[in-house]
């Protein structure tokens, strides 16, 4: 473990660790590196130069330059803002639910936005944008709900919010297969198409929406993880040493879920990124603090990696991204029970 | 005392058992008047259309949708009991997830699409991912930690999970089409041909598992102490394997993938019957064929004409279920 370093600016001091830091600037410049490998795939191929030049208009290449501004970058953009804000969110759930399980994919949260989602498709035949609103407020109910039902005498407690999670997941994913089940074949495939995650044909109607919340959500995050860390030690510890249990478990949870109800929106479900970016990220850093910052920086590079495999995969197999994360996040998992001699 | 407890819930079981297996007869897209389903049972008469429709559609029904969910229930417990995780369930080790895997298969490439045929495949698929599971969660060291076992189930089932979506989504539209109405879990389509091979697997399951029912109380113990007082958990966990593999297996294959069953009637038992398994597991298996048996009827009931899933019935009636369990009873022990 490093050693903490404390920067005081004023009445605000900062704690980092040198070897988190260290992390984050690694993983960002894979991250970069993936973008303009990622910006010079598809049906048209441009080397890096091509793609830096390109992108900064100073290329002989025009239609390289309208490819690469025009497809490519918004794609891009909302990849690595999807995989930031899942990677933060899984940090947040699986601190909170003090369980590397409790990703939001497993407590529900995912599959209310997909059932918001697949209403919009099966019922109202909507367009994208309805389909990603209807995904962001259902996603952010379906939390509201769970929080609610998980109280009791004004306390959720970690695991009971986890099997709330999962008992209204399993209810909602009934009602979903009902109305896949129920509607037309055409309707249903598109909503089939949906649940698989997808990144192809994103424009900049989806990556600025993502790009803007990220901003707005980040920092509230950042400025609860020191309690949040806290928090880990159980609820009476925490509060003894004045942090206001339920207040920042609430505060906490609506980010984390205001962060998963926009990748949902953005990309559809996409699975195992909230539930091994932050475990890699914890792995490398080595510190006992939440990995807000490193899980989102280790969310985004496993994301526009899995793009990347997706795009290459060989063969004219349909390979949507949520199953190509599914698929390797999978077997990530089962390796490491393989390696690990204690879970 | 709790003798009498157990034996009046058991009582109260079979009755209410007996009740729905009468109306799951009588009640459907066609009612037919209990007279003539009596007739029907004791003089059977195939140029009578009642009789044909209670014979070749709703006793193999009837049957199924018991022994699945039987099957269910029983498997549940017993995984419940080995891994000690009150969460623990055929859908949660990746079970009914090899089951998908095996029949997407059996749709898309083998073209079956009759539950009868593919029923195999489901059971191999089941098997194999139960075995994956055993082996990746190394459940056959001593002193092993049941946490793994839980991970390398969901690991495999999301794994499982993607290879399914990438199938359906690069098959033709009438592969998906007979997919997403296995997926729903159903037993409207059971025929007799199915049944027998239901009834045999069931059967096979319940004879291992009750060799090991004893095992499982000491099993209940916890690994350390379990072994302190002689049980041998390798035999056990090997027997418990074995066996949830069939039931799950089977019950899969017949009905679709259906959670909660599993995860519910074990919770329930262990509610009226205490900590021996020696009840428990009965009780299980009579809990579990009333949920999934009276799933089936509430579905033909509240979309009548048509149809609601057995599977996604429990669903929308398992999950408010068990998050009032979660706020009653202290299942949230971790």
């Amino acid at each position: 473990m490093s050693m903490p370093v404390v920067l005081r600016i004023g009445p605000f001091s900062l704690l980092w660790r040198p070897r988190t830091a260290l992390v984050c600037v690694v993983l960002a410049g894979i991250g970069l590196a993936l973008v303009v490998v990622l910006l010079g795939t598809g049906t048209l191929a441009f080397t890096p130069a091509e793609v830096v030049a390109a992108l900064f208009g100073g290329g002989e290449n025009q239609m390289a330059e309208r490819v690469v501004w025009g497809l490519r970058v918004p794609r891009v953009v909302t990849a690595a803002c999807v995989g930031a804000a899942l990677g933060m969110a899984g940090a947040i759930f699986q601190s909170i639910s003090r369980n590397p399980l409790g990703s939001p994919d497993i407590i529900g949260f995912t599959t209310g936005a997909a059932t918001g989602a697949i209403v919009q498709i099966i019922l109202f035949g909507a367009g994208p944008f309805a389909v990603s609103l209807a995904a962001v407020l259902s996603g952010i109910g379906t939390a509201a709900l769970v929080f609610l039902l998980a109280l009791k005498g004004r306390v959720t407690g970690g695991y009971r919010l986890v099997l709330v999670g999962i008992g209204v997941g399993a209810t909602l994913s009934g009602v979903n297969t009902v109305l896949l089940v129920a509607s037309d074949l055409d309707r249903s495939v598109s909503a089939q198409l949906w649940l698989a995650g997808s990144l192809t044909a994103r424009s900049w109607s989806h990556a600025v929406p993502a790009a803007l919340s990220l901003v707005l959500i980040v920092p509230i995050a950042l400025l609860y993880a020191r309690r949040l860390a806290l928090l880990e030690m159980g609820d009476d510890a925490a509060s003894q040493l004045g942090v206001a249990v339920e207040r920042t478990r609430l505060a906490m949870v609506m980010t984390a879920v205001g962060l998963t109800a926009m990748a949902t929106a953005a990309a559809g479900p996409i699975a195992f990124i909230a539930l091994a970016g932050p475990q890699l990220a914890r792995r490398l850093c080595r510190s006992p603090d939440v990995p807000l910052l490193p899980g989102a920086a280790m969310g985004a590079v496993l994301l526009l990696a899995a793009d990347l495999i997706s795009q290459r995969f060989p063969s004219g197999l349909n390979l949507p991204i949520g199953l190509t994360t599914g698929l390797l996040g999978g077997i990530y998992l089962l390796w490491r029970l393989t390696r690990d001699e204690k879970v | 005392m709790r003798q009498v407890r157990r034996r009046r819930w058991l009582a109260v079981g079979l009755a209410a058992l007996a009740v729905l297996a009468l109306a799951s007869l009588v009640i459907g897209s066609r009612s037919i008047p209990l007279a003539v389903m009596i007739d029907a049972l004791r003089a059977y008469d195939p140029r009578n259309d009642l009789h044909l429709v209670i014979w070749e559609l709703r006793v193999p029904r009837l049957i199924t949708a018991v022994l699945a969910g039987a099957a269910l229930g029983l498997a549940g417990a017993i995984m419940q009991a080995v891994t000690r995780n009150a969460l623990a369930e055929p859908g949660l080790l990746g079970i009914n997830a090899g089951a998908a895997v095996a029949v997407v298969l059996a749709v898309t490439l083998l073209g079956l699409t009759r539950p009868a045929h593919y029923v195999w495949l489901a059971i191999l698929g089941a098997g194999l991912a139960g075995a994956a599971v055993f082996l990746l969660g190394r459940a056959h060291e001593t002193g092993t930690n049941p946490v793994r076992l839980v991970l390398a189930g969901a690991g495999l089932s999301v794994v499982l999970g993607a290879i399914t979506g990438i199938v359906i989504l690069n098959a033709p539209p009438t592969a998906f089409d007979d997919f997403r109405h296995w997926a729903a879990g159903s037993v409207e389509s059971a025929s007799f041909e199915a049944v027998a091979v239901l009834a045999v697997m069931v059967a096979a399951g319940l004879v291992v598992a009750l060799t090991i029912v004893g095992g499982l109380n000491v099993l209940a113990l916890g690994q350390e102490l379990g072994q302190a007082v002689g049980a041998a958990p390798r035999t056990i966990w090997l027997f418990a394997c074995l066996a949830v593999m069939l039931l799950a297996g089977a019950a899969t294959a017949a009905a679709g993938p259906i959670g909660f069953v599993g995860l519910i009637a074990p919770h329930l038992a262990r509610a009226v019957a205490g900590p021996d398994h020696r009840w428990i597991l009965p009780c299980s298996a009579l809990f579990a064929a009333i949920l999934l048996l009276g799933a089936d009827l509430v579905g033909r009931v509240v979309a009548a004409p048509s149809e609601v899933a057995a599977g996604i019935v429990v669903a929308l009636i398992g999950g408010p279920f068990f998050i009032m369990a979660v706020r009653r009873f202290r299942v949230s022990r971790p």
